[in-house]
Parts: structure tokens; sequence; C-alpha cells
């Protein structure tokens, strides 16, 4: 089942002289369960890329279909709820409310979303538990070490049923311990069935997903081969 | 590498045969590097030979094999420490097939530099996602093969590193008008005057990638 789909996505900023064409025909697929890396040299399209496949931008040509659905033509309350209840996203800064605890940072959008506050903060105790927080909930952003705030970030952006994660640059700003932790997350969550779409400059990360696809001047120029087995590798080095 | 010092390491441990040390070697190097048992005597024999391990128990059997256990000297243990702390010798650049053929294609007319780049890089993300994938099946309970993996994630991510910053020099030559290699006439007429040709020093004719990008470079006449 395709979760994502980008149609023919070309996006272009300003006009005239100062016109700049971010994507051009961009055509990508993400299934369920898949977890795609995008990568690309600095302004090839990839924050344009995730900013459009997560509903927050819309393309100025081309068509982008969340489960079958076609985001474009949905009414404006629909896709907020799209965006509320199948899509996660998480940031390089992590972006967490610092005046809220772990818990409530991750509670908060499914209160937005009308769940009781009672059920919203048992279901961000669970996610946070999951992710080997469950003692920090009660702390405050500026409480927590980097990678713990990354990881409140990812069960903010899980937490209820959301189908599809978008992630710019997640381990950014984490050393390569935690960030190999949060792209092993990230895998994990793709494994019960969430399509993922990770951008990222690092090769070592992106080597996490199943597929690496490669932006260039705004183009989707090329892409790794589907993965030969683990046993290949090992007899290659013998 | 080194079979004669990592047999001395595991020998560090007490005394042990043939068979064992070529089991836990390959247990110590997380599998990636087997050894056959041949090497395994054959080294032992030379370092019994320079002092550094004895044989343990009879000894009467005179050639090495499955009989004959050994133990490391005090010469043996002097001579680990001292090759644990001596770094190897990386001073000079290995002869990098990859560099060399990026180094060609920017001399051969008409190539496509980032589809040549990208070919390169595509095959070391699909290496290194293989890799990976030991490591998440592994999911660290395995130190030394963490280890090992991690070194060669390194390893290839510093040459994808190269490539990227490799692009980013040609892309920046070009905007500052250097000119990649162009298809040359055999035989330019008498008196006309003369094709570009890429200047007689190599460096200047790939400043791309041997410089900053920066430099002038002397446009071909």
């Amino acid at each position: 089942m395709t979760t994502l789909e980008l149609r023919s996505v070309s996006k272009v900023y300003g006009r005239g002289a100062a016109e700049v064409q971010a994507l051009r025909d961009v055509s990508l697929r993400v299934a369920a369960g898949e977890m795609v890396a995008v990568m690309g040299p600095s302004g090839s399209g990839k924050s344009s890329l995730l900013t459009i496949a997560g509903t927050l931008e819309e393309p100025t040509s081309g068509a982008v279909l969340v489960n079958g659905e076609d985001t474009l033509r949905m009414a404006g309350s629909a896709k907020s709820r799209l965006r509320r209840q199948t899509i996660g996203y998480v940031f390089q800064d992590f972006n967490l409310l610092p005046g809220l605890t772990a818990a409530e940072n991750v509670s908060l959008p499914l209160e937005l979303d009308g769940t009781s506050m009672r059920k919203a903060h048992l279901a961000a105790l669970k996610a946070l538990e999951e992710l080997s927080l469950g003692d920090r909930a009660s702390h405050f952003p500026d409480q927590l070490s980097g990678g713990e705030r990354q990881r409140v970030a990812i069960a903010r952006a899980v937490v209820g049923e959301r189908t599809l994660l978008l992630a710019d640059e997640p381990s950014g700003a984490l050393d390569s311990v935690n960030g190999e932790s949060v792209m092993r997350l990230i895998h994990t969550y793709c494994k019960r069935g969430t399509a993922a779409v990770v951008v990222t400059h690092d090769a070592q990360l992106a080597s996490w997903a199943d597929r690496v696809v490669f932006l260039r001047d705004g183009r989707l120029v090329d892409q790794t081969a589907a993965p030969a087995g683990p046993e290949t590798l090992l007899e290659q080095s013998s | 590498m080194s079979v004669r010092h990592a047999l001395l390491a595991l020998l560090s441990e007490g005394p042990k045969y043939g068979l064992q040390l070529r089991e836990e070697f390959e247990a110590n190097t997380g599998q990636v590097w087997p050894l056959n048992v041949g090497q395994v005597y054959t080294t032992l024999q030379r370092l019994e030979r320079d002092g550094l391990v004895a044989a343990v128990g009879d000894g009467e059997s005179m050639e090495p094999g499955p009989q004959k256990a050994y133990r490391i000297t005090d010469m043996g243990s002097a001579e680990l420490a001292h090759w644990l702390r001596v770094p190897p010798d990386l001073s000079t650049p290995p002869r990098d097939d990859l560099v060399m053929k990026v180094l060609i294609a920017v001399r051969v007319p008409g190539t496509d530099m980032s589809e040549v780049i990208q070919a390169h890089r595509r095959y070391l993300i699909q290496l290194m996602q293989e890799w990976t994938r030991l490591k998440e099946d592994d999911n660290g309970r395995d130190l030394a093969f963490s280890l090992v993996v991690d070194s060669e994630l390194f390893r290839i991510d510093s040459v994808v590193r190269w490539l990227d910053a490799a692009e980013g020099r040609l892309r920046r030559a070009l905007a500052d008008g250097w000119k990649p290699a162009q298809p040359a006439n055999v035989s330019p007429p008498i008196g006309q005057p003369k094709l570009p040709r890429p200047p007689a020093r190599p460096r200047a004719a790939i400043p791309a990638l041997s410089d900053t990008g920066q430099q002038e470079t002397e446009p071909p006449q």
C-alpha cells in the first residue's frame, strides 16, 4: 500500500529574476512500512520536498497523495485533520515547547485533536516509555539531554495512529551514537507499518533507510537499488 | 592486519591451543576476517623462534599442531605493549582507485562529472546500507563486531564525503569559468590559432580537485 505519493511535483518560489525552482517534476512513492532517505547538497530541494509532502506547503504543480487521498483537493479542515492525525513531523532542532513537560509536549497533538486530557496523557506516557523515557515524563525540555529531547520529539511525532513520519535532519544536532539511535527508532516504527521520509546529508544515517533517493537541483536523479541480503557482504569480505 | 600481534593479545589472557586461537581470533574480529589454521601455526612457529611465545606442557612434539599449547613470554608481553602504542604509518596517501578515476574523468572530454560521481556515490551508499543492516541485526550485542562495522561505515562515509566535496569544487570551478576538457582536433591546420589544450601542469588543469577552487587559473589559449 502506498502511504505517500508525489506526482510530478514542482515548486517555484518568487517571480521573474528572483524566481527559484526548488523542485522539478519530482515523483516519489513511499509504501507503508518503508523508510526512504532523501540525500542531496544544501539547496537541492530536500526541505521543500518534505514540507510539500507534509502538506505544510502546496506545490506549484503536481499532486500529493497521502493514503490515496489527493491533499490538494482537501478542504482546509480535512487537511488540518490529516496533519494532526496522520502525519508526524520531526525537526532538526526538536521544536519542543519549553514551557511544557516531556509528557505534555507529546500529548499536545492528541489534545489539539480533541482527545481527552487524561487519555492523551496516558498515550503520551506509553509513547515515552517505549522510548525508555518513562522516568523523564515530567521533565522540561531544558532538563533533558539532546538525545532525550529528540526522542521526545519522535514520541510526539508517532503518538496516536500516525502512518507517515517526516523528518528533516532529525539527528543533525546529535552526536553519532545518539544520531544512530534516532535512526534506529524511526526504522523500528517503519517495521511496524509507518512510512517515513527522512531528509539528511549524512550518509551513515541515510544508510538506515530501505531506499535512498538523491536530489540535485530540485530533481530526483538517482536512487539505491533494492537491498541485497547481509549474507552477500560477509561472503565478499571472506 | 597483524595476525602476529592479535595472537599475542589472545595469549596474554593465558595459554591456548592453535585451534582455540583461530576461533577466538575470528570471534574477536566480528567474524569479518577469517583465518586459516595453517596461518595460525606458521605464525606461532615464528613467534616461538623469536622468543615471544613458548610451548607449554610436554613440548615433545616438534611440529606445531593440535597437541601443542602456547603461552606468551615476558618478551612477548613487552612486544605486544609496544605494538599497541605505535601508530600505524598513515603518512603516505594510499593510491586510491576512486580518486584516480575522478581525477582522470576530469581530463576525459565530454564526461558528465556529476553522473560519474553519482555512480560511485550510489554504490558506496548501497554498501553502507548493507553494513548498517548487519549492525541492525546484531543490535550491539557483539562489541567487536560493532566496532568493525562502525570502522567500515566511517571509512566508506569519508569517501562519500570526499565525493560530495569533489562535486562541490567542480561546480564552483565551473561557475568561476573553468572549462572542462573538450574533444580536440587531431591536427589543427598550420597557421590557425591553436585549439584549447589542457595546460602542461596537471595541477593547473584540474584546479577544482587539487586546489581551493578559488585560485585563478590560466584560461586555455
